[in-house]
């Protein structure tokens, strides 16, 4: 067993992990965070994209020892008490998601579409930098209005 | 995944001593392509030795007409690098290219190119624009360093520290790529260097390879047009669900004009 120390939504965590521990399964087994979701579990789908240190990446294909002295941000992260965060918000906003399974990577994938490109964002930019996130609910239309809508808020 | 040791070194000489020290022990760069094996239990190694912790390794330096790009630099770092859009635009946009945001966050140079995936878009960089890679014994030509499908000229325990990647005059990469996997089907990398003209293509063969039958094609007359009659070896192509060898055999004249004429 390893120990490992990182933030998690800003909160200082230990845990003893396996090395083999993927960070998902310490997110979700050992934390509870559970919105973080295993969609695929072959980093295709992006249910279980997380920030690490400010970046994208799918947790399913991140060991959780990697994450060691790590600044970990979940979807638990993002709101304020209950207040939702503008991305959440959007996605509720422009009926964002059907079943919700993808909808944690979404948001998150979206903050970090936001993070480079900023808050005015075309669709173009937007199909294509989700390219990694996969629904199959929506056909994306309305996910793809939400991250605009919610770039935007977050601008404001 | 099976058990295994989990080692983070801080140098590359400690990195060094933990593998040849290891039963059967595997260096992780990003992990986007070694994670999922071991998830598969295709590979399961005693020993993973994390490249992570190694600042040495990681980083951008443009000297003169070299641009280095350290082992574990990110396909996200080198896509957005003011300095290698200025000096190799053709580099930056192939690496923005790999996969999606999420792996190019974690997915590294040193890692693409220690795989060797027959499918992989950075050999054919490191190939077509006659990059060095200096590992901890010694520099390897490019063009030396894919010997095979998933095979290098790496030795046992031997460790990718940089690549150092000389400014051509001109190049582009075009990919046909898989729409799901963003792997190439096939990928053409042209250069126009002093030298003469390079290329190199990807996911056609069993591993990326110096094209140089483009290069005579292309020596006298650096346009689209000389390629007109090129035909790509069908009898040397892959073949899979993918795409058939006359079918990849046609993409590689076809990747490879639009790679031209985008050098333009």
């Amino acid at each position: 067993m390893s120990t490992i120390n990182l933030a998690v939504n800003g909160q200082s965590v230990s845990g003893e992990v396996e090395p083999r521990t993927l960070l998902v399964e310490f997110l979700r087994e050992q934390l509870r965070l559970t919105g973080t979701h295993v969609g695929c579990d072959t980093s295709q789908c992006g249910a279980c994209v997380v920030m690490v240190d400010g970046k994208s990446v799918k947790s399913c294909t991140m060991l959780a020892v990697m994450a060691d002295g790590c600044d970990v941000t979940t979807i638990e992260g993002l709101a304020e008490g209950t207040e939702l965060h503008p991305m959440q918000q959007a996605f509720m906003d422009n009926h964002g998601l059907q079943c919700g399974f993808c909808t944690p990577g979404m948001v998150m994938s979206g903050l970090d579409i936001v993070n480079r490109h900023g808050n005015e964002l075309d669709a173009d930019t937007v199909r294509r930098e989700l390219n990694g996130n996969i629904c199959r609910c929506t056909g994306y239309q309305n996910i793809v209005k939400a991250i605009r809508a919610g770039a935007r808020a977050m601008g404001d | 995944m099976y058990e295994f040791s989990y080692h983070r070194p801080a140098s590359v000489a400690e990195a060094a001593e933990l593998i040849a020290n290891a039963a059967d022990g595997k260096l992780v760069a990003g992990g986007q392509t070694l994670l999922p094996t071991m998830k598969h239990r295709l590979a399961s190694p005693s020993d993973v030795i994390d490249l992570g912790g190694i600042a040495e390794m990681s980083g951008i330096v443009v000297n003169g007409n070299i641009v280095t790009v350290g082992a574990m630099t990110t396909h996200a770092e080198v896509a957005a690098s003011s300095e290698i859009r200025e000096a190799i635009p053709a580099l930056a946009a192939l690496a923005g290219n790999i996969g999606d945001p999420a792996v190019r966050n974690r997915g590294t140079l040193g890692g693409s190119i220690a795989n060797n995936d027959p499918a992989a878009d950075y050999p054919a960089a490191v190939i077509a624009l006659g990059a060095t890679v200096r590992t901890n014994r010694r520099e390897i030509a490019g063009e030396d360093f894919f010997t095979a499908m998933f095979e290098t000229a790496l030795e046992e325990d031997e460790i990718i520290v940089a690549v150092d990647f000389p400014r051509p005059d001109a190049a582009s990469y075009m990919k046909f790529e898989n729409p799901a996997s963003r792997y190439a089907i096939v990928g053409v990398f042209v250069a126009r260097t002093a030298a003469g003209p390079r290329a190199a293509v990807t996911g056609a063969t069993a591993c990326a390879h110096r094209a140089w039958r483009l290069e005579e094609a292309l020596q006298a007359d650096f346009s689209a047009s000389a390629l007109d009659d090129f035909e790509a070896p069908v009898d040397k192509m892959n073949a899979d669900i993918h795409a058939g060898a006359e079918y990849r055999a046609h993409l590689v004249k076809v990747m490879a004009q639009r790679a031209v004429a985008a050098c333009a």
